[in-house]
């Protein structure tokens, strides 16, 4: 299995110019994963498909994460080849803001496993992607309005009562039932 | 010939059939609640808290409030307060106590995790399943009255586990005796006189 | 730039729709099947558009079990996170205990015991034996066999709760694998029962076997229909024993080699045509070699502690930094991916499930068969809602 620098050099030979750098990982897992750059995502993910040292033919996990602090969210795909077996080989792309410029182009085109898992991560992260089939919500209904998994989601106002509340749950139960919880606490 | 395969499935259904009459291997149905299958020991289900003995369930508590339970609990479901003032434990020594220690058994799911990191042995898993309120919240939490056993019920339910945390708990107790005992003993002995001082040589 | 069509990845040509108002073969019916319906697994919705009694459209509907596991993951440590992942495949849970454990065991480098890995692979391959007894007995179930063989699966599945009972304290929700090794060790009893139960089911499958694998009406039911071809279920990240049931070597406890497999001798089977019937035989392969498996690790198990000595119980707080671990569980690859920022609880806690990943390819495997062989096929898939939509 090929470093991910090595990668990165075949990546270039193969689709010259293409904007793409190496993020190293400082867990003992040493799963150091390769950033896209906008604009040729999808050329190199067809060439990290059907590259004869690579044939990176299974998508095996599309993950979304939510870097509020870094101002982007982060589109992660764990690569496999089913033919040479071997990998991982991480991809991971980013968008240029949390707001309105989210689009990312799909990859559903080259391995069909993102199918399910771009909606998922369209559905709780808010990313667009940008060529999928039928991008609509996966687990939440189709009417619902926010993103759930990001940062900063603030779950709707509807307090069921909790007899052990802790933190913020207490706070939130004296602010609907005063007289129930008094400051000191659940009546023993 | 068509159909045969059918056939050896027909003749495995009536080895079935017929044999529950008379094999329990093949007739698994345990009547309950008239039978009851017998519990493994390690079947856990809710928390409760152990006490010395059963005559002061309150006050021998081995639980001193620590809330290192309450802080793992991964659906957060114990609600621990801290006592103002410090009574005697089991031991007589004086400790901190939990005032108030409230267990949402709704909630709980019996993961045994608070059992796990609790320093002092003073929570450990029971075993009941037959428990029913008929208020879905208040009904449903069990305070530290409800939640106190006593030892002997957890030897009754838990035996290997129970001999092997008292026989932890009695070293640990013997091991505290004997240091304490060394300590005083040092400090009753008469103190060895000081080294004479040795003046510097005169310049 | 030459993107390949989507289309062109189907492994049956789709019918071509035919006008929704067609006078002389009357309208298309759309009916959802779902959520509450005894035959999907779950609270599963398929929109399914009939063409008198031929599927011609079907889209699958989740979420009705989202419990947002994910970001629940991120409020929760990791020790109290392993209680959670029991609940994702509600029927495996000491495989998705390891699955988690190996994640996190990537991401911490923390090494693990050699009796902790071959009792990792005992408890796996007993996970493995009940769900594939299970599905067997499920799938017969949708076929309209209304019960008998998923009560005969059921009685073998409470031996092997019952040892999981009395291992870990609970039959489903076991709460077992830690980081670094076992909660607990089993003692001399509890492996000589399952020594017998390992060396009794041998004989269960084979009476199993004779009433199902050449049952005229299981056969008719099942084979030749909802083929998969290999293209398509690797392009869709189909994994676990329906890629092999199309005949792809890919096995994670060969090709990872994780745990104590590398160690331990057994056979991949693969199947030829990928129909239903392949998947089913696929299983009842699986749990023959699943067999050969418990009988090696319980006859090799080494001594020596359960859980590696320096492993940290409570304040455990990986170093900042990302790992993927996955396994090989019943379903299919079942995955982990942790991002920590050095706090107690992972920044980014994503589990891959198979179950769902697997259903990418449902609509394409039922286009054209009747609505009853849909079901069939829903049940070959092989999903548990509790993964789904965790």
């Amino acid at each position: 299995m090929e470093s991910a620098e090595q990668i990165r050099e075949r990546i270039l030979a193969g689709v010259p110019g293409a904007d793409i750098s190496v993020l190293p990982n400082p867990a003992p897992s040493a799963q150091h994963s390769i950033l896209l750059g906008p604009g040729r995502a999808r050329e190199i993910a067809i060439f990290l498909r059907d590259a004869p040292g690579l044939k990176l033919d299974l998508c095996s996990n599309a993950t979304g994460v939510d870097w509020p602090q870094h101002g982007y969210l982060e589109v992660v795909y764990h690569l496999y080849s089913v033919e040479l077996k071997h990998g991982p080989v991480v991809i991971r792309q980013r968008t240029a803001n949390r707001g309105d410029a989210v689009t990312l182009p799909s990859l559903t085109p080259v391995w069909r496993s993102c199918e399910f898992q771009e909606r998922e991560i369209f559905d709780l992260f808010g990313v667009v992607f940008d060529g999928h089939p039928d991008l609509r919500r996966l687990l939440m209904w189709d009417e619902f309005k926010d993103h759930p998994m990001r940062k900063d989601y603030v779950e709707p106002d509807d307090f069921e009562w909790e007899p052990t509340p802790h933190g913020d749950v207490l706070a939130k139960a004296r602010g609907h039932y005063p007289a129930a919880v008094p400051k000191e606490g659940p009546a023993p | 010939m068509l159909g045969i395969g059918l056939l050896q499935g027909l003749a495995v259904t009536a080895r079935n059939l017929i044999g529950s009459f008379h094999d329990p291997k093949r007739f698994v149905t345990t009547q309950y609640p008239e039978e009851r299958t017998k519990l493994p020991e390690a079947y856990r289900n809710f928390p409760f808290l152990v006490a010395e003995n059963a005559t002061d369930p309150m006050g021998t508590l081995r639980c001193v409030a620590c809330q290192i339970c309450e802080k793992e609990c991964p659906p957060q479901c114990i609600y621990i307060e801290k006592s103002k003032d410090k009574k005697p434990d089991a031991n007589g020594k004086m400790q901190i106590y939990p005032a108030i220690f409230a267990i949402d058994t709704a909630v709980c799911m019996s993961c045994q995790i608070c059992v796990e990191v609790c320093p002092f042995d003073a929570i450990k898993m029971d075993q009941v399943f037959e428990f029913a309120a008929t208020d879905r919240f208040n009904g449903l939490v069990l305070d530290r009255v409800q939640l106190a056993k006593p030892n002997s019920y957890f030897h009754g339910i838990h035996p290997t586990e129970a001999a092997e945390v008292d026989g932890r708990l009695a070293a640990a107790r013997k091991a505290a005796e004997e240091k304490a005992r060394l300590a005083a003993a040092a400090k009753a002995a008469p103190k060895p006189p000081p080294a004479p001082k040795v003046d510097p040589p005169a310049e | 730039m030459n993107v390949p069509d989507l289309q062109a990845l189907a492994s049956v040509p789709g019918p071509a729709i035919r006008a929704v108002h067609d006078e002389f073969h009357g309208d298309l019916l759309e009916v959802s099947m779902g959520p509450h319906h005894p035959s999907t697994h779950g609270v599963f919705r398929m929109i399914v558009t009939l063409d008198g009694e031929t599927v011609v459209k079907l889209k699958p509907v989740f979420g009705y079990l989202h419990r947002n596991h994910e970001k629940i993951g991120e409020n929760t440590s990791y020790l109290a996170s392993m209680p959670y992942t029991d609940r994702l495949d509600y029927f495996c849970s000491m495989t998705n205990n390891w699955a988690y454990a190996l994640a996190v065991e990537k991401l911490a480098g923390q090494a693990v015991p050699d009796r902790a890995e071959y009792v990792r692979v005992i408890l796996a391959e007993l996970t493995r034996l009940l769900n594939h007894t299970c599905l067997a007995g499920f799938l017969l179930q949708d076929g309209g066999a209304s019960g008998t063989p998923l009560m005969y699966a059921f009685r073998e599945r409470e031996k092997i709760l019952d040892l999981f009972e009395s291992l870990s304290g609970s039959r489903m929700m076991c709460n077992f694998q830690r980081f670094g090794g076992c909660r607990v060790d089993p003692d001399p009893a509890w492996l000589a029962a399952a020594r017998t139960l390992a060396d009794g089911y041998g004989r269960f499958l084979d009476e199993f076997e004779r009433l199902l694998t050449g049952n005229e009406i299981l056969m008719a039911r099942t084979q030749g229909i909802g083929r998969l071809s290999p293209a398509l279920a690797v392009g869709a990240g189909v994994t676990g024993p329906i890629l092999r049931a199309s005949g792809v070597d890919y096995d994670l406890r060969k090709v990872d080699g994780y745990g104590a497999y590398p160690r331990l001798k057994f056979r991949v089977p693969l199947g030829d045509h990928g129909d239903t019937y392949d998947r089913y035989m696929i299983r009842v392969l699986e749990m023959r070699e699943s067999i050969s498996l418990l009988q090696q690790a319980l006859a090799d198990l080494p001594a020596g502690p359960i859980m590696d000595p320096k492993a940290k119980l409570r304040g455990f707080r990986p170093k900042a930094g990302e790992a993927y671990g996955r396994i090989e569980g019943p379903k299919g690859e079942i995955g982990f991916y942790l991002i920590s920022e050095g706090g107690p609880n992972p920044y980014r806690y994503r589990v891959r499930p198979p179950s769902l990943i697997n259903l990418t390819i449902l609509e394409d495997l039922c286009l054209g068969h009747s609505i009853a062989d849909a079901v069939v096929i829903l049940g070959s898939i092989d999903i548990v809602l509790g993964e789904v939509d965790r």
